[in-house]
């Protein structure tokens, strides 16, 4: 269905930015956690699609209402393969060298008793520019 | 003479409007009534992308970072910090969120340096799904400049914000749409360069990994700019994700009819297709990747004729960068000043590098124009592996030269580069450290030259070949004195006399390392250079390890007593330093 | 014409707008050395890819030198061709290409006439400073008419613009990159795999010898020495206008006479003119012509006494072999004539028979050895020297040819008409067979023989001639380039035409790929033509079937023309080819 106008344009990225807000501003209505699984090539050949894999396994396992996004490269070539974890209502934060082997630890740790994966921890957001 | 000291303060727009050129009078004034002005450097930076705390004024080496300082707080800087030494607690910036939520030990720098407008998408939105582009304001611009906007003004706007070409040379973007703009022929082309070649580079790759649309939607753009209607991505085949997700991207855009026909309903049409380019370097210059996609030779021909004149199918033709377009969406959304308010003085926006070599944090940064050599090294990658020495980070690639310790601070961009012999390139930064050995850095690069070069012109194809077996001889210990003298004189002539910018740029690695470790390569040239490794004998404790892994055998000693190198026969392969557990092999 | 003012080297000029900065150097009398660069204005090949880098000058405002040889001047340039950087650079790769050029200069096809050894000279190069490794590809022999050496290559790609835009051929491209870069056939392939026309215009533009005719005069020179073989020569009509200039004489000059005696004095048993042969090929495709007017063959008829074009189409059109004429080139008649007529007369063995031809062509080394040009293993031409190679025979002699007598061809198969003579020129061939075709035709005697509007050196031309009620429309091309257009607009059914000539050669034989290097000279080409149509014009006959030694022929052994024996003897087939 062709966007034909400006308006209509805006009026689709309303209905859609919920879809966002999560991982902008760590807002969101619903009790839904993201985690965004960087899977540029280099994501990828450090192990992202066996990582991206297990979360969707471990997370559908423990019965959680979690949404596994395929994203492309944060640029930490050094911590790959990364990933964003979004909570509602908290900032997002980003994990460094989750292998598949720390995807338990990491859905236990993080989206299950709310806490940070020290170990892994990497940053929380880019300063970016805001559109 | 070298500072000791540099302040940096801000200038982006944010803080100019809080009183920072104010302050930057009074901290010139204040250093030079101290006489103080030949050790202590004041310069104006562009905006850090932390416009909230400003004004802000930074000062290296120490690496401190004051934040709404005002017009008064000018005399304790430079009374406390310049003069004692003391650091002005309570203008330091206190990430708030830090105190109640993680340790301190990973610094705000890490990522509060970084300042995302390239990259601002990619990590966050999944690029394989349309909508979560349209849900960060993805194709507004495109719909925003086709309802409100003229071509010409789009132009305009483009030049207002003073944004240059990512690729390497730095051409004003605006300038060159608005010189295809101008040619009035059938047919006009826009084309994305994706042809990303330096070794070490891969921004492009990323971009279109983790935002293609924000390139599509660039396209669009350029060409209802420039009057064309057809988009060519030329990238390299070695890429299949990139490709992957620009097919999957063309094909969304096209099915919301961001692509294809009538657009938003203003009657102008653009589609674009992917050429598969087989990855030679030279196609990232433009004539020569512009004959590439027309099925011939991918060598570069002689400009002028400009692509913005006689291009593709000998049309006008637009070649920008992938990272150029990914600065273009922003700046129509946010307006050109938000742009031009971020960067230095000739260089605007921001630019993305390729972290590399001995540096903790290797990976892709997006810093404004301006940010200095030593916050990208120090504050963002972490500083130099294993706490070793840093000596020099080669920029620009295969084009581009080394920035040593004494230009550690200062702010990058276009001009300073190419002042201190290096050159921006498309953003490649490769850390070197205390062991590096900038002959065979000089060789790897000519290595690399020598085999990309087209062949056409003589000086790249053979002068280029010349100066890689002159180095050759050199490391081999095989030089002579006056082969430093003909290489130099190689170097001026290829720079001067090669056909395209690939052969012109060539010599810099050799001409940039010759310049500032000239001392380097005349141990080479004198075969004054030690280049085997020896033994502390008070140190060995005759564990025989290093003997073991001896390729050529020449380590000798009887167990638990010092042993030695035959440093004849020893190929510094380094496989007994490695080897040995208590550090008793010393370095050539 | 809009002007632009420049300064060059201090010196005020205006010069028209579109002009090189080399063009309006030479103006001023500032002279620039060149490699790559190619202009014959005339014939439209310009090869501007400006990759020696021999030529830069230093354009004030530009960090970069630039090539003055592709240059444009615009108003208010300021260009200095003597500062430094500009003479650094020049010297500087010139030595970086004879660094990578092997040294045999001393037993090299092209020493003294190579361009890059005149340049060396020029610029006082006496060291290479850096020496290194040298391309290193193997000798391509694989031909019967063109030997490449790729390490003779300087990439200035002349032979590729005239491979490619020229002739239309695309053999020779640019392949590898780097160091190895280096012009040849796709994949390397050897050039007797190619669809090669063996034109020779590569070899005629080549600056150095990677790209040379295949030397036959040893050969030659070996059969000149057997007692028991007997040796005859043919010389081709745009011999005679050329072969002065490896003398120093001056370009057109008509050196029949010379040429007749040099061949003599080096000990050939017989002198014939390759203008017999001429004329018994007019005798044979003016009949050919009526004939397929008359019975509704196949039209137009094209000439095929070019053995490039006729490569060219084999490979090109292969669904157009019926149109060329089954005429075998004037050479390789006249070779089947005396390995047979001339060789039954003299009582001779014909195993103990050779013909050599000198030509001023490349190619017509390939089609003496085409294997249905030879009768029972007898070739039609043994040996075929370039005017070229005739000219070092005539300097190994220690001939001074300058002051050579005048001698006749000898008169069995020496005789020839002033229609035979113009064949070494655009347009000749065709005019030759008007003259016949039309009294042929007709009956009646043609009183103007001058076809005007037949010559010129326009790519392509054409022209109507009033034969009886035919008005005959007759194409001429030369280059196979243009060759290809007019085929191509037949094909579509754009044009049509009764006949029509085409020489591979730009200016045809004339400036052909065996001819003395005319070093990008053009105006040296066209007193060539002036030359031959003189020759024509003091002929006493001037149509071929006046020609009283080629009736006899006819009368004596061949029969009628056309005819059962001449079929045999004087026509051929050809073979498709693919394009590669």
């Amino acid at each position: 269905m062709p966007i034909k106008s400006l308006d209509e344009l805006r009026a689709l990225r309303a209905s859609l930015q919920k879809q966002v807000d999560l991982r902008e501003k760590g807002e969101s209505t619903e009790d839904v956690v993201e985690i965004l699984v960087g899977m540029g090539t280099c994501g990828i050949a450090a192990g992202a699609r066996d990582t991206f894999n297990k979360l969707l396994a471990v997370t559908e396992a423990k019965g959680l209402n979690v949404k596994v996004i395929s994203v492309g490269c944060v640029g930490f070539c050094h911590m790959e393969p990364t990933i964003q974890v979004n909570l509602p209502n908290e900032e997002p934060v980003i994990y460094g060298k989750i292998t598949e082997d720390k995807v338990e630890e990491l859905v236990e740790t993080v989206v299950v008793q709310r806490k940070l994966m020290d170990e892994n921890y990497l940053i929380k957001s880019f300063g970016k520019a805001v559109l | 003479m070298r500072e000791r000291m540099t302040l940096l303060v801000c200038g982006g727009t944010g803080c100019m409007a809080s009183e920072s050129e104010q302050m930057l009078i009074d901290l010139k004034n204040k250093i030079s009534e101290l006489g103080m002005s030949d050790e202590v450097r004041v310069i104006k930076t562009g905006c850090f992308g932390f416009c909230g705390q400003g004004p802000i004024i930074k000062v290296q080496p120490d690496n401190v970072f004051y934040v709404k300082v005002k017009l008064e707080d000018i005399e304790d800087i430079v009374n406390e910090h310049i003069v004692k030494g003391r650091v002005v607690e309570r203008l330091l910036f206190v990430d708030p969120k830090a105190k109640n939520l993680v340790k301190e030990h990973k610094d705000m720098d890490f990522y509060k340096k970084q300042y995302r407008i390239a990259l601002r998408n990619c990590g966050f939105i999944n690029p394989e799904d349309i909508s979560e582009y349209i849900a960060v304001r993805g194709y507004e611009a495109l719909a925003v400049v086709l309802n409100e906007n003229k071509p010409e003004e789009v132009i305009e706007i483009i030049k207002k914000s003073q944004l240059r070409g990512r690729g390497g040379g730095g051409f004003p973007t605006g300038l060159k749409w608005e010189l295809t703009a101008v040619h009035r022929r059938e047919d006009k082309y826009v084309i994305c360069n994706a042809d990303e070649g330096d070794p070490g580079a891969f921004m492009d790759r990323s971009i279109l990994e983790g935002d293609p649309h924000s390139v599509l939607e660039a396209m669009a753009i350029a060409g209802y700019a420039i009057g064309a209607n057809t988009g060519l991505v030329y990238i390299r085949a070695e890429y299949p994700l990139a490709i992957h997700r620009l097919e999957t991207a063309i094909a969304q855009a096209r099915e919301y009819g961001f692509l294809g026909k009538d657009l938003f309903g203003s009657g102008f049409d653009f589609d674009i297709e992917i050429r598969l380019g087989a990855g030679a370097f030279v196609c990232g210059e433009e004539t020569a990747l512009i004959n590439s996609l027309q099925g011939m030779r991918g060598e570069p021909t002689k400009k002028p004729p400009f692509p913005s004149e006689a291009g593709y199918k000998n049309m006008p033709t637009s070649v920008n960068n992938v990272e150029t377009f990914a600065n273009v969406a922003p700046i129509i959304l946010n307006g050109p000043e938000w742009f031009s308010s971020i960067g230095t003085e000739g260089s605007k926006g921001t630019k993305v590098f390729a972290l590399a070599g001995k540096i903790n944090n290797i990976g892709l940064v997006e810093v404004p124009m301006g940010t200095t050599l030593r916050e990208i090294v120090y504050d963002i990658g972490g500083g130099i592996i294993n706490g070793k020495e840093f000596k020099a980070v080669q920029t620009g690639g295969p084009s581009g030269g080394v920035i040593t310790k004494q230009h550690l601070d200062t702010p990058i961009d276009y001009e300073s580069l190419k002042n201190i012999g290096s050159m921006m390139g498309s953003g490649g930064m490769i850390v070197l450290d205390e062991d590096d050995d900038m002959v065979e850095i000089s060789k790897f690069y000519l290595d690399f030259t020598q085999d990309e070069s087209c062949g056409k012109c003589t000086p790249c194809r053979i002068g280029t070949k010349r100066l890689y077996e002159i180095l050759d001889r050199l490391t081999k210990m095989e030089g002579k004195p006056e082969d430093l003298d003909i290489m130099e004189d190689l170097c001026i002539n290829i720079k001067n006399s090669s056909l395209c910018g690939l052969g012109q740029s060539a010599p810099n690695p050799i001409l940039s390392t010759l310049h500032f470790f000239r001392e380097e390569y005349e141990a080479y040239a004198n075969r004054t250079k030690k280049v085997s490794y020896s033994i502390n004998a008070d140190k060995c404790i005759g564990c025989t390890k290093c003997a073991r892994v001896c390729p050529v055998s020449c380590i000798a000693g009887s167990v638990k007593k010092p042993h030695v190198i035959d440093e004849d026969a020893c190929i510094a392969c380094g496989a007994c330093y490695t080897a040995c557990p208590v550090d008793a092999i010393l370095k050539p | 014409m809009s002007m632009v003012n420049i300064v060059i080297n201090g010196i005020d000029l205006q010069v028209p707008k579109g002009t090189t900065v080399l063009d309006a150097a030479k103006e001023v009398g500032v002279h620039i050395p060149t490699l790559c660069h190619l202009d014959l204005h005339d014939f439209g090949v310009v090869n501007k890819v400006a990759s020696c880098r021999v030529c830069v000058v230093e354009v004030q405002g530009r960090a970069a030198l630039a090539p003055s040889c592709a240059e444009m001047v615009y108003e208010g340039m300021v260009v200095n061709t003597d500062s430094l950087k500009a003479i650094n650079a020049r010297r500087n790769n010139l030595e970086l290409l004879l660094s990578n050029h092997p040294f045999d200069c001393l037993v090299c096809t092209k020493n003294l006439d190579c361009e890059l050894q005149s340049l060396a000279e020029e610029l006082n190069i006496r060291e290479i400073h850096a020496v290194g490794e040298k391309m290193d590809y193997p000798l391509d022999k694989s031909s019967n008419a063109i030997v490449k050496d790729p390490n003779k290559c300087v990439m200035c790609r002349r032979c590729e613009t005239m491979c490619n835009e020229v002739q239309t051929v695309g053999v020779l491209s640019g392949l590898n990159r780097g160091f190895g870069a280096v012009v040849a056939p796709a994949f390397n392939l050897d050039m007797a795999e190619t669809s090669c026309t063996y034109c020779g215009q590569c070899v005629a533009v080549c600056p150095t010898a990677a790209l040379t005719e295949r030397i036959d005069l040893p050969k030659v020179w070996r059969a000149l020495s057997r007692e028991r073989e007997h040796v005859v020569v043919q010389v081709a009509p745009a011999v005679r206008v050329a072969i002065g200039e490896m003398f120093g004489m001056e370009p057109g000059t008509i050196s029949t006479g010379k040429l007749v005696t040099a061949l003599k004095r080096l000990g050939f048993n017989a002198v014939f003119d390759t203008n017999f042969g001429a004329d018994l090929t007019i005798m044979e495709e003016a009949r050919e012509l009526a004939h397929r007017l008359e019975h509704g063959g196949t039209l137009p008829m094209l000439t095929s006494c070019c053995p490039a074009w006729v490569k060219f189409f084999e490979h090109q059109f292969p669904e157009m072999l019926d149109v060329p004429s089954s005429c075998k080139s004037p050479q390789t008649m006249l070779g089947a004539i005396a390995k047979s007529y001339y060789a039954e007369k003299m009582n001779l063995d014909v195993k103990n028979l050779k013909v050599v031809s000198i030509m001023p062509c490349v190619a017509k080394k390939a089609e003496s050895a085409r294997p249905e040009l030879s009768k029972e293993h007898e070739l039609n031409v043994d040996f075929v020297l370039s005017t070229r190679e005739f000219g070092h025979m005539i300097k190994e002699a220690g001939i001074d040819f300058a002051k050579l007598p005048d001698t006749e061809f000898d008169s069995i198969l020496g005789e020839s008409t002033g229609a035979a003579a113009i064949f070494g020129t655009t347009g000749g061939v065709i005019e030759a067979a008007t003259r016949t075709a039309y009294e042929l035709i007709t009956g009646e005697n043609l009183e103007k023989i001058d076809f005007e509007d037949l010559r010129g050196l326009d790519g392509i031309r054409e022209a109507s001639v009033k034969v009886g009620d035919i008005d005959l429309k007759i194409g001429i091309a030369h280059g196979l380039g243009n060759a290809r257009k007019l085929l191509e607009s037949i094909q579509k059914g754009e044009a049509f035409y009764h006949a029509i000539e085409i020489m591979a050669c730009p200016g045809g034989c004339i400036g052909g790929g065996g001819q003395p290097y005319h070093h990008g000279d053009a105006e040296i080409i066209k007193k060539r033509q002036k030359a031959i149509y003189e020759i024509d014009k003091n002929t006493p006959r001037r149509k071929s079937h006046e020609n009283e030694m080629v009736l006899k022929l006819y009368e004596e052994y061949l029969g009628e023309p056309y005819g059962k024996k001449a079929h045999d003897l004087l026509h051929t087939c050809y073979t498709p080819g693919e394009k590669i």
